[in-house]
C-alpha cells in the first residue's frame, strides 16, 4: 500500500489496525475505519479535489463538516452514483469509488482554466439578465447553456433506476433533540431524566459534536453518552440529519442508514426518512466557522482552522508542516498548540494588536510564532498554497499598510469567527437578530416548543454549552408537561478559550493600496468575488435577498454556510449601514441536500398511490384484458381476442358487438351514495337541478348537479328505493368530491335537514348489460323476476336474484341500446359476472372495456369527462331542460350570470369527418372553413372515436353558436400534431336520436 | 405540516384533512334569488393577517367538517370545533 504522508503514527479516533483501499480519480487511496473520504485524501496528500464552478480554479478540502464548499464528489458508480456528495461527510468504506465532478480532462490539468473563460461573460446577475432582462425568450440562454453545462462542476444524476430501497418512518416523541454535541447530549439527558420520551438525532456517525475534534473531554463524553444510551426512553439516531422544521412541531429527518457501504445488506434501506411529531424540541446545532476573505483565499491548502483541529484530533492527520493560522479571535490558539505539538511549525497571524498576556505566554511555551496586528493579504502558489503575504493592520474594516512580508507555508488555517447554525429556527419563520457583542446572528424572541442551546444560542465555551443544554432539556421537557427532577450535570474538565472571545468581524482584507485583491472569494462554491458584490450594489441590488439571487452568493449546494455572513458584511460596508440594518437571508429546508429517494420512500411506480380494483378484476385479468389507469382505478380497456389485436381493432369489435348482440362492461368504479332520511327528497331537490321529490319509488332519474358558481359539477342516475331512501350514482372521477360536498352542505348550512349520506361505492359491484339481447340474457339469468318492457320500463328498477344472491336491476342506457345496470353486493360481483357470461354464451355475450364504452356513449351524444370539465354550463351542454323552474337549487342563481348566458358561448355539437379515413384529435381547436387560423378559434373538440355504426370518425365538441351551425363545414386544427381535419357539424346524438332502441 | 385536534379523533396530521375555505362566510338561503348575496358568498373573501377561521374536512378520518382557528401569520392553530356546532352558533 502507498504511504500516507500526512497520517500521524498515533492519535485520532481511527482504527489503524485495519487498512483498506478506496479509489479517487482512478488513484488508490489508503484509508482506515473512522475516516471520511476527505480525511483519507488529506492523509494521502491529495491537495486538489475539484475545480471551481466559473473560473476552473483548483480547489482543495476546506472544512471537516457539512459546510464544505469545495470537496464535492461524484460518489459511487452506475445506478448508485450520487452527485454533490461532500467528501467531508462521506464515510470511507472498502471499495469506495469517487471522482471530482469538475475539471476536464482532469482536476490537475483543467483546460477550462486555460481557455479561461467563458466566465468573463458570466458576471453577477448573469441569470437575471438572461431570464428576466432583454435576452429573455431568446436563443441566448440556449447558446450559453451548452457551455455552462459542459464546464460547470454540477455532477451527474444517475441514469438508471435506483436499485436500493428507502423507508419512511412516522415517529412521535415528547422532546426531539437536534444535535449530540455537548449541549445536545446534556439536553437529552435532562429531558430523559425528567421522564420525557426523547429522540436524539445526530448527523454525524458518532455522538459528541465538537468534543470529537478535541482530546480532552473524552471522559465526560463517554460517561454522558453511556448514561443517555442506557435510558429506555431515549432513542438515539446517528447519521441522521434534521433537515427541516415545519409547522405543528413536525420535523423532517433523514437517516443515512446504509450509506456508509457500497451496497446495503439484503432487506435494509439505504436511507430512512423520519417524520417526527415532537411535543417540543431542543435545537443544539452548534456553529460553523466563518472564513476570512483575502487575496487567493481559495487556493488548496487554505482551510478552516477548526477543520485542521478536527483532522488532527479525530483522524490523526496533520494537514501541513508549515502552518499559518489567520484569525481575529481566540479560538485558534488551542489548535495552534496542538498542531505544534504534532510537529508543525505554526505562525499565528492575528488581526488584533492587543492580545491578552495569557495567550502570548501560552503560544510562546508551545513555540508558536504570533504576528499580532497583522493580516494575510494574499496567497502564493499555483495548485496549492506555498506562501502568504502579510501586512500590518491599519485602521478598521480590514485595511493594511506596507511593508509586506512573505511567510512560506503549506497550509493556511483561517478563522473569522463562528456563525451559529440557525436554519431550523429560521425555518420556523423567525428572524435571527445580530448580536453586536458576539458578532453573530442569534435566535431572536422565543418559540415555546423550540429551545435553543449551546453554540447556536451563543454559548461561548463547552462549559456554557453543557449548562445551557441541560437547562434547555429540562425546559423542553416541561413544555411537554414533564417536570420530573433532572438532577444536575457537571461539565467536562477542560480549559476552553471559547470561540468568539475578543472577535472582530471584517468583510475582507484590503491590500496596502486600499483595494480588496481581485481574487478574494466570498462564496467558494459559486465563485462569488468581492467585485460581484460591488457590481450588484452598483446596480441597485441592496437587499440581502436580492444580493443573494443576483450574485448567486449562498445559492450553491452548500447554501452559503460559510459565505453568507461575510457577503452581507461586505454589502453592509458598501451601503454604509450596520449589519443589523442589512439583516440576513431566510433559510428554507433542507439544511443539507436530501435525496429524492429518501422522501419518496416506497411510493414509487405502482406504489405511488393505491390502485383501486373492481371486485371483478380477477375475472378480467384471467381473461387477458388490457388494463388502463383511469384516475385511481385500473380498468379493462379492451379484451384482446388475439395477441396481436390492438386497441383500435379491439374497441371497434367490442362496440359493434354490443349494438348487434349483447355485451357486459364492469362499471363498479361508479360513485354510489346512499341518501337516507325524512328530508332526503328535499335535500336532493336542493343539490340537483331537476326535481327528485316527485320521483316515484321504484323509478330512476338522471340528475345534474351544479357548483354554487353555476357551472356543471357532476351527473348521474339516482334511484328512489323508498319514500325516505335514495341510491345516488356519481361519475367515477367525482365520487369523492360529490360525497364531500354533500357532507359539507348537511353539516353546515343545511344541518337542519334530517338526512344521512353514506358512501357505498365499495359495497356494490355494478355490471352494465347492453345490447338488443340484454333482456333475454338477464331474463335467462334471473328467471323469477319479470323484466319485460311492461314490468320494467326504461328508468325503472327491479329486484331479482342471480344464483340466489339478491341483486337490483336498473333499466337505463348509456350506450343507447336496450341496457341494464345490475347492482350486486361487492363480494358476489365476480360470481355474478361469471354467471352472466356462462348463461350468455348461447346469446353470444362478450365483455367490453372502457374504450368501447366511450365509443358507444359518444355515438349516443352523452356527456362525460371531456365535456364535464368544470367550465361548461347546462346550456353549453344542451342540458337546460334539466333545470327546474319550480324550485331553487345550488347554483341556480349564478348560472344566470349574463356572461354565462352569452349566446356565443361554445355549446355541444357532434362532428363528423368528411374524409372517413382520418381521425380527429381531442383538444383540436375549431375554425370556420375559410379564413385565418389564429387565436383560440370557435371552440374545441372534447371527445373523439371511430364510430362502428357510421363507419367513420366522429367527435363531440364545444362550438360557438353550435346548434345554429348544423351542416356547416369547419376545420379541426391540432396544433400539437400539426394537422387539420375538415368536419361537418351535426347534432350531438349520432345514433337512434328517437331512442327506439333503448326503449325497446 | 399543520396538526389539528379533531373533536372526534384527537390530534391528527394535516394530510388527513382537506381544506374547505373560509368559515366566516355564510351561505345564502337556498331560496335567495338575488345575485349580490351569491357573489359575496362564492367569490368575495377577506385576506386577514392574523387569526382566521376556516373549514377543514377530516376526509381521511371521521368525515366530519370542522372549523379551525388558524393564525395566517404564524400558522398557530387555536380551537377546532365541529362545523355543525360552529354554524349553529353563527345562527343564534
Ligand atoms: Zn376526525
Amino acid at each position: 500500500m502507498t504511504m500516507q504522508p500526512n497520517r500521524l503514527a498515533v492519535g485520532g479516533r481511527i482504527d489503524r489496525g485495519t487498512t483498506f483501499s478506496i479509489r479517487f480519480n482512478d488513484r488508490d487511496i489508503v484509508a482506515h475505519p473512522g475516516d471520511t473520504l476527505a480525511s483519507a485524501l488529506l492523509a494521502n496528500g491529495v491537495k486538489i479535489v475539484g475545480r471551481s464552478f466559473k473560473y476552473h480554479r483548483p480547489r482543495g478540502v476546506f472544512s471537516a463538516g457539512v459546510e464544505e464548499p469545495n470537496a464535492l464528489v461524484q460518489l459511487r458508480e452506475g445506478a448508485r452514483t450520487e452527485p454533490n456528495s461532500r467528501a467531508t461527510t462521506v464515510e470511507a468504506y472498502p471499495g469506495l469509488v469517487a471522482r471530482s465532478q469538475s475539471g476536464w480532462p482532469s482536476v490537475d490539468t483543467d483546460l477550462g482554466a486555460i481557455v479561461g473563460a467563458f466566465a468573463r461573460f458570466m458576471p453577477a446577475g448573469f441569470y437575471y439578465k438572461t431570464f428576466i432582462g432583454p435576452f429573455r425568450n431568446t436563443r441566448w440562454w440556449m447558446f450559453c447553456e451548452h457551455f455552462i453545462r459542459r464546464a460547470a462542476g454540477t455532477g451527474i444524476a444517475p441514469a438508471a433506476p435506483d436499485p436500493d430501497t428507502y423507508e419512511k418512518v412516522n415517529a412521535f416523541c415528547d422532546v426531539l433533540v437536534v444535535g449530540a454535541g455537548p449541549a445536545g447530549l446534556s439536553a437529552a439527558l435532562a429531558a430523559a431524566r425528567a421522564g420525557a420520551r426523547v429522540i436524539l438525532a445526530e448527523q454525524d456517525r458518532d455522538l459528541g459534536g465538537s468534543l470529537l475534534d478535541q482530546t480532552v473531554g473524552d471522559t465526560w463524553l463517554r460517561a454522558t453518552v453511556d448514561e443517555v444510551a442506557s435510558l429506555p426512553n431515549v432513542r438515539i439516531l446517528t447519521r441522521t440529519t434534521t433537515f427541516g422544521a415545519f409547522d405543528g412541531d413536525v420535523y423532517g429527518l433523514v437517516e443515512r442508514a446504509w450509506d456508509h457501504v457500497d451496497v446495503p445488506p439484503p432487506h435494509q434501506p439505504r436511507q430512512r426518512y423520519w417524520v417526527v411529531r415532537a411535543r417540543s424540541a431542543v435545537m443544539a446545532t452548534g456553529a460553523i466557522e466563518r472564513p476570512l476573505v483575502f487575496g487567493g483565499n481559495d487556493l488548496p491548502g487554505v482551510m478552516s482552522a477548526s477543520a485542521l483541529r478536527a483532522y488532527l484530533n479525530r483522524y490523526g492527520v496533520l494537514c501541513g508542516r508549515k502552518i499559518v493560522l489567520f484569525t481575529a479571535n481566540d479560538s485558534v490558539y488551542a489548535t495552534a498548540g496542538e498542531l505544534a505539538r504534532a510537529g508543525a511549525a505554526v505562525t499565528i497571524v492575528d488581526m488584533r494588536s492587543d492580545l491578552p498576556e495569557e495567550l502570548r505566554s501560552r503560544t510562546a511555551a508551545a513555540k508558536v510564532d504570533v504576528l499580532a496586528g497583522f493580516a494575510v493579504v494574499n496567497t502564493h502558489g499555483g495548485k496549492a498554497v506555498t506562501a502568504v503575504t502579510v501586512a500590518a493592520v491599519s485602521g478598521r474594516e480590514g485595511g493594511t499598510k506596507g511593508p509586506v512580508r512573505r511567510i512560506d507555508c503549506d497550509v493556511v488555517g483561517v478563522s473569522g469567527g463562528f456563525t451559529p447554525t440557525l436554519h431550523l429556527w429560521s425555518q420556523r419563520g423567525r428572524k435571527p437578530r445580530f448580536d453586536t457583542d458576539k458578532l453573530a446572528f442569534l435566535p431572536d424572541g422565543s418559540i415555546p416548543t423550540l429551545v435553543c442551546a449551546g453554540a447556536c444560542a451563543g454559548a461561548d465555551t463547552i462549559t456554557d454549552a453543557v449548562s445551557s443544554g441541560f437547562a434547555a432539556g429540562a425546559k423542553a421537557a416541561a413544555a411537554a408537561d414533564f417536570v420530573g427532577d433532572a438532577g444536575a450535570l457537571a461539565p467536562p474538565k477542560l480549559a476552553d478559550d471559547g470561540w468568539q472571545r475578543g472577535a472582530m468581524l471584517i468583510s475582507a482584507v484590503r491590500a496596502p493600496d486600499g483595494e480588496i485583491p481581485a481574487k478574494s472569494f466570498f462564496d467558494l462554491q459559486h465563485d462569488v468575488k468581492s467585485t460581484d458584490i460591488e457590481l450588484a450594489h452598483r446596480e441597485g441590488y441592496v437587499s440581502v435577498e436580492h444580493l443573494k439571487r443576483y450574485t448567486t452568493n449562498g445559492m450553491a449546494t452548500d447554501q452559503g454556510k460559510t459565505s453568507n455572513v461575510n457577503a452581507l458584511a461586505r454589502l453592509a460596508e458598501l451601503r454604509g449601514s450596520p449589519i443589523p440594518a442589512v439583516g440576513t437571508t431566510t433559510f428554507r429546508p433542507p439544511y443539507t441536500p436530501v435525496a429524492f429517494g429518501a422522501i419518496v420512500g416506497h411510493e414509487i411506480g405502482r406504489h405511488f398511490r393505491p390502485t383501486r380494483l373492481s371486485p371483478i378484476h380477477g375475472w378480467h385479468a384471467a381473461r387477458g384484458a388490457a388494463f388502463i389507469d383511469a384516475g385511481s382505478w385500473s380498468r379493462p380497456r379492451y379484451y384482446p381476442v388475439s395477441p396481436g389485436e390492438d386497441v383500435q381493432a379491439g374497441y371497434i369489435r367490442e362496440a359493434r358487438h354490443v349494438r348487434a348482440a349483447v355485451g357486459l362492461v364492469d362499471v363498479s368504479p361508479l360513485g354510489k351514495i346512499a341518501v337516507q332520511g325524512p328530508d332526503a327528497a328535499e335535500f336532493l331537490d336542493r343539490v340537483y337541478t331537476n326535481m327528485f321529490s316527485t320521483l316515484k319509488v321504484g323509478r330512476l332519474r338522471y340528475g345534474v348537479m351544479l357548483r354554487d358558481d353555476g357551472f356543471v359539477f357532476d351527473d348521474g342516475t339516482t334511484a328512489r328505493l323508498s319514500e325516505t331512501e335514495f341510491f345516488m350514482s356519481t361519475t367515477t372521477v367525482n365520487a369523492g368530491k360529490v360525497m364531500a360536498r354533500l357532507e359539507f352542505l348537511l353539516q353546515t348550512a343545511w344541518s337542519d335537514l334530517k338526512v344521512q349520506v353514506t358512501s357505498v361505492s365499495d359495497q356494490w359491484a355494478t355490471i352494465a348489460v347492453a345490447g338488443p339481447k340484454s333482456r333475454t340474457l338477464l331474463q335467462a339469468t334471473c328467471g323469477a323476476a319479470d323484466l319485460s318492457a311492461q314490468a320494467l320500463p326504461n328508468m325503472a328498477f327491479a329486484c331479482a336474484a342471480i344464483d340466489g344472491v339478491p341483486v337490483r336491476i336498473h333499466r337505463m342506457s348509456y350506450s343507447g341500446e336496450l341496457a341494464f345496470e345490475v347492482y350486486i353486493p361487492a363480494r358476489y360481483g365476480h360470481s355474478a359476472w361469471a354467471e352472466l357470461m356462462r348463461v350468455g354464451e348461447p346469446f353470444g355475450v362478450a365483455p367490453y372495456g372502457t374504450e368501447a364504452m366511450g365509443a358507444l356513449r359518444i355515438e349516443k351524444g352523452h356527456v362525460a369527462g371531456g365535456e364535464l370539465d368544470g367550465r361548461t354550463t347546462l346550456k353549453d351542454l344542451a342540458l337546460e331542460r334539466f333545470a327546474s323552474t319550480k324550485k331553487s337549487f345550488a347554483g341556480c342563481v349564478l348560472r344566470k350570470r349574463p356572461v354565462l348566458e352569452d349566446p356565443t358561448r361554445p355549446s355541444l355539437v357532434g362532428l363528423m369527418t368528411i374524409d372517413k379515413t382520418v381521425s380527429i384529435k381531442a383538444g383540436s381547436l375549431l375554425f370556420p372553413a375559410t379564413g385565418d387560423i389564429a387565436g383560440h378559434g370557435d371552440g374545441h373538440v372534447t371527445s373523439t372515436t371511430f364510430s362502428p355504426t357510421l363507419g367513420g370518425h366522429i367527435a363531440l365538441g364545444l362550438l360557438a353558436r353550435g346548434p345554429a351551425r348544423l351542416g356547416e363545414t369547419i376545420r379541426c386544427v391540432d396544433f400539437l400534431g400539426g394537422t387539420t381535419v375538415n368536419c361537418v357539424v351535426t347534432a350531438p346524438c349520432f345514433v337512434d336520436p328517437e331512442g327506439v332502441r333503448q326503449n325497446a | 405540516m399543520l396538526r389539528f385536534k379533531c373533536p372526534v379523533c384527537g390530534l391528527r396530521d394535516e394530510t388527513e384533512f382537506d381544506y374547505g375555505g373560509d368559515a366566516t362566510v355564510v351561505r345564502p338561503a337556498t331560496a335567495e334569488t338575488a345575485f349580490e348575496p351569491w357573489y359575496d358568498y362564492v367569490f368575495l373573501r377577506d385576506n386577514p393577517r392574523g387569526p382566521h377561521r376556516e373549514f377543514w374536512h377530516h376526509s381521511r378520518g371521521c368525515r366530519q367538517w370542522v372549523v379551525v382557528e388558524r393564525d395566517t401569520l404564524s400558522h398557530d392553530i387555536g380551537d377546532v370545533v365541529l362545523a355543525r356546532d360552529a354554524v349553529k352558533e353563527n345562527r343564534s
